[in-house]
């Protein structure tokens, strides 16, 4: 390499058009300007800082990007940013007490040894956590729950941890 | 003594990070100012590049630089082979960026370097590369034949490398022989499909000219080492750190990938953090794959079924290069005798280069070929003689008063003899037939046929050689301050919960919470020495190296805790993190010891003050460090296994075959299993049930396809079938622990044991379950509906 060789200093943004966007993340206010194309994983892990959204596959299908919008799992990948306008967004970050303490289902994933690398894991904590805090009944059968998780992919625990997390996070939930 | 942390279902130490979401993977890290990779990718299979065209792109708004092969000086190299073997003849292996001639649709030819990933994907695109497409042969049966396309002009044939061992005498053994079985089976190529897919990053500080990387990689210390040599920076200035990695299966252990040195180099080049997030379809077009294997085996066997010889030939698919060697080849050639006796063996194989993405090691390496060759052959063997197959392997399983077991001639890819050490496969197998029931399954099956149902019974046994060498170590420190034990070890995890099971057997030696052991790994600041993570070795050979050296932690403890209690070092118990002088409440707590094995010490806190009151504190007659002696409450030392160590198991399945839609429900599943002692019950099964999900993928769902052009045409996880929890059965473990008598702890590996078996069990239920339509026996897995469809309606 030549030492003499200049640098150059590349544009420092890319020439995107650029639209407002104005949501709420975890109960703050958000507003900001964002290229039309920015995906919402994008926006939430390298705009906002909240990388525990995980991205597996930006094609809908593995689930590691789940995160709650109003109140419904939604695939951040198959989400743009401007999608989220006026929206309520919940990540995994907002799941634990402020001081850290571990939500019951976070405990339950602990307890039942649920993860292993943990990348999958966000996503299937959202998932489920808009099922339990859903109005909808659960099916908490052994069927009900996998199809209940058949929108995540794990490829490392097998998902009978995962499984006997949920029913132990719905009994934990239901005896408070 | 509390109780001990050995053996014990514990919680992981790293979970709640996890949990919270506050992971630090790759791509989590914050680098501010970072810019973005892509990568321009070959279409075809096999071409010369007439020309490329890099102007547009890197005019191109936001695009910091653009790299050929021509622009990126020493990198332009043809990658290193990681394992030489004698069988290969000028193993090919690629260049980060083509140079001439591609080799695979994927293959990187260009890298586009910009403010974010979409900016340099939109200038990827504007890459003008002219090629001339050359005739390829995908097929692996085809590619060997005279005249086929060559891929590598250098090889005829397309042969990368061709090995033949044998064991005993295969010769007399076939003469004496009353009967032979001869069975051909496939198994289809399949990816690790980790759910975090590869990514690097990295950042070169032109201050102190220290290049700092992040890599999900199982190999840091080798990256370390490959980079400094590369790039010529000196070892220390290069630091890699895996950091959180989600999954690896084997496909992060190959080192260089493209990426992993030419993100380093343009960090370096352009001053900037330069990072690169591989995306779901370069995994599978550009990340290494593995499993093409077709075998033809032959049983040579006496009328009563005991076999006396074994010959195996088979083809072994390494795609267009062979940058880790025959490994997968050889596991598989060397593990095909499985758990029996079979004391001839003669086993060949031709790794042949075909234009498809390379091929190393992914969770199993041979060991689910060979499984699947032996265990189809042995049931084919059973319907031969008109035995029962559970019979058939009670007649040829290794007994128990046989190990070890040596297969004088077999040399695994550790380079060492093929050496079972120890096992009660025989047992195993009873708890098998007593677990699944299996006396009363045939009536079940019967009553099931009458009403209109196909219920099958599948088996299958396996071994696993595990904890290869070469070596690994282990640094144990009891910190002063906080009296937390440190423990550093060369490997990496991806999610195996090393931080549990090391903690666990240092918890044990130093009285010490398991969540006051404090694990580092996977950075090469953190430990020096050391191989990688990888052939289910991280428990075998690391952890008994921190045994080892916690060992030597304790010895120290005890000493120096005698010294200052004014006992004798027999009379000192550790225990809750302190010294106790036993049967009495006198006692210092280890943050003491610690600080008082430091000369040199402020009273920052009450243990420190502890400390200066006992005698070594206020010694006076000399230096305060002896000739030879060292400060702190530390030790580091290593463990070099004297060969594999091999676990077992065998797993049964009940399943149900609808051959209207050709579906296969698998009712019940069960695993006998055999690690050795185990040291985290939980995190063994859980090892086991996700390598019986990736299994249940490779069975039933899981194959990469090729077009005959060579394009991978379902390179996405909507046409590629990872299994989701409803694809996956509720899965029944037992344990036996048969220690090994090889290492301290009697541990062996268990990583990859779940997958290896899954394929044969599944097409042993399927054929179970389809006698009745006569079908001919399942040999190839993946099995799909049109396969069943094919044998229920005998097309
Ligand atoms: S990353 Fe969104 S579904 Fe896979
Ligand atoms: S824990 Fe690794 S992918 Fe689920």
């Amino acid at each position: 390499m030549n030492r003499g060789t200049i640098r150059p200093k590349p544009q420092a943004i890319s020439i995107d058009p650029k639209v407002a966007v104005n949501l709420s993340v975890n109960g703050e206010t958000v507003s900001a300007e964002v290229s039309v194309r920015m995906l919402l994983s994008d926006f939430l892990r390298h705009e906002l800082g909240l990388t525990g959204t995980h991205v597996g596959c930006e094609h809908g299908v593995c689930g590691a990007c789940t995160v709650i919008i109003d109140g419904v799992a939604a695939r951040s990948c198959l989400t743009f940013a401007v999608q989220a306008e006026g929206t309520n967004v919940r990540t995994i970050e907002s799941v634990a007490d402020d001081d850290g303490s571990l939500h019951p289902l976070q405990e339950a994933f602990r307890n039942c040894h649920a993860l292993q690398c943990g990348y999958c894991t966000p996503g299937m904590i959202m998932n489920i956590l808009s099922n339990l805090e859903s109005d909808m009944p659960m099916d908490l059968s052994e069927e009900g729950i996998r199809v209940m998780l058949s929108g995540n992919l794990c490829r490392c625990t097998g998902y009978q941890n995962i499984v006997a997390a949920v029913r132990q996070a719905a009994d934990a939930l239901a005896s408070r | 003594m509390s109780t001990r942390a050995f053996g014990s279902r514990i919680q992981r130490n790293i979970d709640p990070q996890l949990l919270r979401g506050e992971g630090s993977f790759v791509d989590d890290i914050p680098l501010a100012n970072a810019l973005h990779v892509a990568f321009v990718r070959s279409p075809f299979a096999r071409a010369r590049i007439n020309s490329i065209d890099v102007t547009a792109a890197c005019t191109h708004p936001g695009v910091a630089a653009v790299y050929t092969c021509d622009n990126i000086g020493d990198l332009d190299l043809e990658l290193p082979l990681l394992i030489p073997h004698s069988s290969m003849t000028d193993a090919r292996t690629q260049r980060p960026l083509a140079r001439g001639d591609v080799y695979y649709v994927g293959q990187t030819v260009a890298m586009v370097v910009a403010v974010d990933r979409y900016t340099a994907e939109d200038a990827a695109a504007l890459v003008d590369v002219d090629y001339d497409p050359l005739e390829v042969e995908i097929d692996l049966e085809k590619a060997i034949l005279d005249g086929s396309p060559l891929v590598h002009p250098t090889h005829p044939n397309n042969i990368a490398a061709h090995l033949v061992q044998v064991s005993g005498n295969p010769d007399r053994a076939i003469a004496e022989a009353e009967h032979v079985t001869r069975v051909r089976v496939q198994v289809d190529r399949s990816t690790a499909a980790a759910m975090e897919c590869r990514a690097v990053a990295a950042i070169f500080d032109r201050v102190t000219g220290e290049l700092t990387v992040w890599d999900g990689t199982q190999a840091p210390l080798s990256v370390r080492g490959g980079l400094a040599s590369i790039l010529n920076i000196d070892e220390d200035k290069v630091r890699v750190i895996a950091p959180n990695v989600g999954g690896g299966f084997g496909q992060k252990v190959l080192l260089f990938y493209p990426d992993e040195l030419l993100v380093p180099f343009a960090a370096r080049h352009l001053g900037r953090p330069v990072k690169y997030i591989e995306d779901r379809r370069e995994n599978f077009v550009g990340s290494t794959q593995e499993r093409t294997q077709i075998h033809t085996i032959e049983l040579y066997a006496k009328k009563t079924g005991e076999v006396l010889a074994l010959r195996d030939s088979f083809l072994h698919d390494t795609g267009a290069f062979i940058p880790y060697g025959i490994a997968v080849a050889q596991v598989a050639s060397t593990s095909i005798a499985g758990p029996y006796r079979i004391p001839n063996i003669w086993v060949e194989f031709k790794a042949v280069y075909t234009p498809t993405v390379p091929v190393t090691p992914y969770r199993g390496c041979g060991r689910p070929h060979a499984c699947f060759a032996i265990e189809r052959a042995m049931d084919q063997l059973a319907d031969d003689l008109g035995l029962d197959r559970f019979e058939i392997r009670r007649r040829n399983l290794i007994g128990d008063d046989e190990f070890p077991k040596l297969r004088e001639g077999l040399l695994f890819a550790d380079g060492l003899p093929v050496s079972l050490d120890s096992g009660q496969y025989h047992k195993a197998l009873e708890m098998l037939h007593d677990k699944l029931d299996v006396a009363n399954f045939a009536a079940e099956q019967q009553k099931a046929r009458e009403a209109g149902r196909h219920l099958g019974l599948g088996m299958a046994f396996y071994v696993e050689g595990t904890g290869l060498g070469p070596y690994e170590g282990g640094h144990i420190k009891i910190h002063p301050i906080t009296g937390k034990v440190y423990v550093n070890t060369g490997l990496t995890s991806q999610g195996q919960g090393h931080d549990t099971v090391f903690a666990q057997i240092v918890s044990d030696q130093l009285g010490v919470k398991v969540e006051d052991v404090i694990l580092v790994e996977g950075d090469t600041k953190a430990f020096d020495w050391g191989v990688a993570t990888f052939a289910s070795r991280a428990a075998v050979v690391s952890g008994n190296a921190i045994h080892k050296s916690a060992l030597i932690v304790r010895n120290k403890t005890l000493t120096a805790a005698a010294n200052m209690l004014e006992a004798s070092a027999d009379d000192i118990e550790l225990r809750d993190g302190a010294a106790w002088v036993k049967g009495t409440d006198r006692q210092v707590s280890l943050a003491a010891v610690a600080t008082a094995t430091n000369p040199l010490r402020y009273a920052f806190n009450e243990s420190a003050k502890a400390a200066t009151q006992f005698a070594p504190a206020s010694r006076h007659d000399g230096p305060a460090l002896g000739e030879g002696q060292a400060p702190g409450l530390e030790a580091t030392d290593y463990y070099s296994p004297p060969c594999a160590t091999w676990a077992y198991g065998v797993h049964g399945a009940i399943l149900e075959v609808d051959p209207e839609i050709c579906s296969v429900k698998v009712r019940r599943y069960v695993c006998i299993h055999d690690c050795g002692n185990m040291i985290n019950p939980m995190i063994v099964e859980g090892q086991v049930m996700g390598g019986i999900a990736q299994g249940i993928g490779g069975a039933m769902y899981e194959r990469i396809e090729f077009d005959t052009d060579g394009n991978m045409i379902n390179a996405n996880f909507v046409d590629f079938l990872v299994p989701y929890a409803t694809e996956v059965p509720q899965v029944e473990i037992l344990h036996l622990e048969t220690p090994s008598p090889l290492n301290p702890l009697g541990v062996k590996g268990v990583g990859e044991a779940g997958c290896i078996p899954v394929g044969a069990v599944i097409a042993s239920g399927i054929d179970d379950a389809l006698r009745p339509f006569g079908a001919a026996p399942f040999q190839h897995i993946p099995i799909t509906p049109s396969m069943i469809y094919a044998a229920v309606t005998g097309g």
